[in-house]
């Protein structure tokens, strides 16, 4: 079996990965595994050698001939390279990437800690959005005195995000606990026990 | 500070201790991170490159906790001392081919270290001994978070934080234990426990080679997806997966005593022979024969004490390390073989013979009383 990267030399180191049940199989050579990196224990390499193998015919749904507006990056440039020209592209590029994104993670939604600048902005948004609708309500059903009580706190929190207060914020927005999963690798083998 | 006052004394993640640090060698978390608006650094021009590093490097250097530190530009180090790095696992093999642009800070301790214009424009870890992924993650988080007031990094409202390989996105994090599992080996299950982990999007795989050609029986468990889990999940979902792994390397050993005592010391035995005599040792014999010495130390058949010279005998056997403190140029293989010899053998000159006594060799015999 020839080596999947210069597809001249035997293949000796065989790597499967399973996500979400699909299955990836990558063969490689001695010296194209160490320049990829395989043996490197950083993590970062096994994934970027399976995106350079196929996953990244994936982007080829963008029309083509499309560049990112900000950096003048082309699906090409990706295709050649695996990697993106700057985080403009992500948009740029936004219809094939998804295709790719959802094969190789558990999402397609970030969940994880957002920067303290932007959680504060995020949570305002959300809570101002909660007391418009208060608002429209108690207007409708001609609550004045809680209509205006709702507009004065609209108006202090707009007050406070145009002063961009740099109170701290927890940062993580953890979510909802991952269900129970099985033990992965079954019980282990009891030892026996001395007498 | 200079180079070689730092990589003078052994890392924290290898000298220090830590919960489960017989098995669990070391703990890590690196999280990838890029400016808003700036090309990723595989994308940018030599001076856009530098223009990032400066920015970023003065932004790191001010950070509470890089006080006391160690920062350079990539192409100020020579080539043996960037592999003495990459062998201490502070900057990674890519970054170490890097030239004009790039840069790396870290701390004395060794602890925690920010790689500059790698494939993103900053990949920062913190490592320590044994299982705290928990704790080297609230390391790295602080820094981050400390980063964040000064640097605008890229992030995404969907995607999460942005970096240069789609494979990143989202936390940017890689979050690993270094385990050393002869156990496993011995007993023929390490495959085994490769595949099952493999179908959870977790990955093991050995520190220098696959499967169970991992040399020194050392293997790497690491998360390999980042978008649409929180950090918090993922890493809970890694130290669930590495106490598992922790308790069937335990059990393994226990079996292996119990039943296949003769092979066991026969096996530590040899590998203390061999590295007190030789006088020419591959890196890969040398990783191999210390694994079982350091087995040998964790079921008590040499004293505790040599246990960080062991451990320190795993790095200093690389290539770069044996050579950094010659002027010399660049040794031959052969020429390295017997200089690993040399250096394993005065290591270990202080340590005494396996105590075998220590492990009854009859499995059977039911009347021997244990000593423990
Ligand atoms: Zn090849
Ligand atoms: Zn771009």
């Amino acid at each position: 079996m020839f080596c999947d990267v210069c597809k001249s030399k035997e293949a000796t180191v065989f790597l499967t990965q399973i996500v979400e049940g699909k299955m990836q199989k990558v063969n490689l050579c001695e010296s194209c595994s160490k320049e990829k990196g395989v043996n490197d224990p950083t993590g970062f390499a096994l994934a970027d050698l399976l995106l350079g193998l196929g996953a990244a015919q994936e982007i080829e749904k963008n029309p083509a001939g499309i560049r990112c507006p900000v950096c003048g990056f082309s699906q090409i440039d990706f295709k050649k390279t695996g990697r993106l020209g700057c985080s403009a592209c992500y948009d740029a590029f936004a219809e094939g990437l998804s295709g790719m994104l959802k094969n190789m993670h558990r999402g397609l939604i970030h969940v994880g800690k957002v920067p303290a600048s932007l959680a504060l902005t995020r949570r305002r948004t959300q809570e101002l959005t909660k007391l418009e609708e208060g608002l429209a309500k108690a207007i409708a059903s001609e609550h004045f005195e809680e209509a205006a009580a709702l507009r004065d706190k609209i108006r202090t929190l707009e007050a406070e995000s145009f002063a961009q207060s740099e109170e701290p914020e927890p940062v993580n927005r953890i979510a909802s606990l991952a269900e129970p999963e099985a033990p992965v690798l079954g019980p282990a083998p009891k030892s026996r026990k001395k007498p | 500070m200079k180079l070689s006052r730092i990589i003078a004394n052994t890392g924290e993640w290898l000298s220090g201790s830590g919960p489960h640090d017989q098995i669990v060698v070391s703990s890590r978390v690196r999280l990838a991170r890029n400016l808003k608006g700036k090309p990723f650094p595989g994308w940018a021009k030599k001076a856009e490159r530098v223009a990032i590093l400066e920015e970023i490097r003065g932004a790191v250097e001010q950070l509470p906790e890089m006080q006391e530190s160690f920062s350079e530009k990539l192409e100020d180090l020579s080539p043996l001392e960037r592999q003495v790095l990459v062998e201490r696992h502070l900057i990674s093999r890519e970054h170490a081919a890097k030239g004009a642009g790039s840069a790396v800070v870290m701390n004395t301790a060794q602890t925690l270290s920010f790689m500059i214009n790698e494939e993103d424009h900053l990949r920062m870890q913190a490592i320590r001994a044994g299982l705290q992924l928990d704790e080297v993650f609230a390391m790295i988080n602080q820094a981050d978070s400390e980063l964040e007031e000064s640097l605008d990094f890229a992030f995404h409202n969907d995607l999460g934080y942005l970096t240069a390989c789609p494979t990143n996105v989202g936390t940017g994090m890689r979050a690993s234990a270094m385990l050393h599992l002869p156990g496993l080996v011995m007993s023929e299950q390490v495959n085994k426990i490769i595949n099952s982990v493999n179908k959870i999007g977790l990955a093991v795989r050995g520190l220098h080679g696959e499967g169970t050609e991992a040399m020194g029986n050392l293997f790497q468990v690491s998360n390999q997806t980042t978008l649409g889990e929180a950090e918090v999940e993922i890493i809970g979902r890694l130290n669930k997966v590495i106490y598992q792994i922790l308790e069937h390397e335990q059990n393994a050993r226990q079996i292996l005593l119990q039943q296949r005592a003769e092979t066991l010391l026969d096996q530590i035995g040899r590998a203390y022979g061999i590295l007190c005599h030789a006088h020419s040792v591959t890196s890969k014999e040398a990783l191999n024969l210390l694994s079982f010495i350091k087995m040998g130390i964790d079921l008590g058949l040499f004293p505790s004490k040599n246990r960080l010279q062991v451990d320190e005998l795993f790095i200093e056997t690389q290539p770069a390390h044996l050579q950094k403190g010659l002027q010399t140029t660049k040794l031959g293989a052969e020429e390295r073989d017997s200089l690993r010899a040399a250096l394993i053998r005065a290591k270990l000159k202080q340590m005494p013979e396996p105590e075998i006594g220590k492990i009854p060799t009859t499995p059977t015999t039911t009347t021997q009383e244990s000593t423990e």
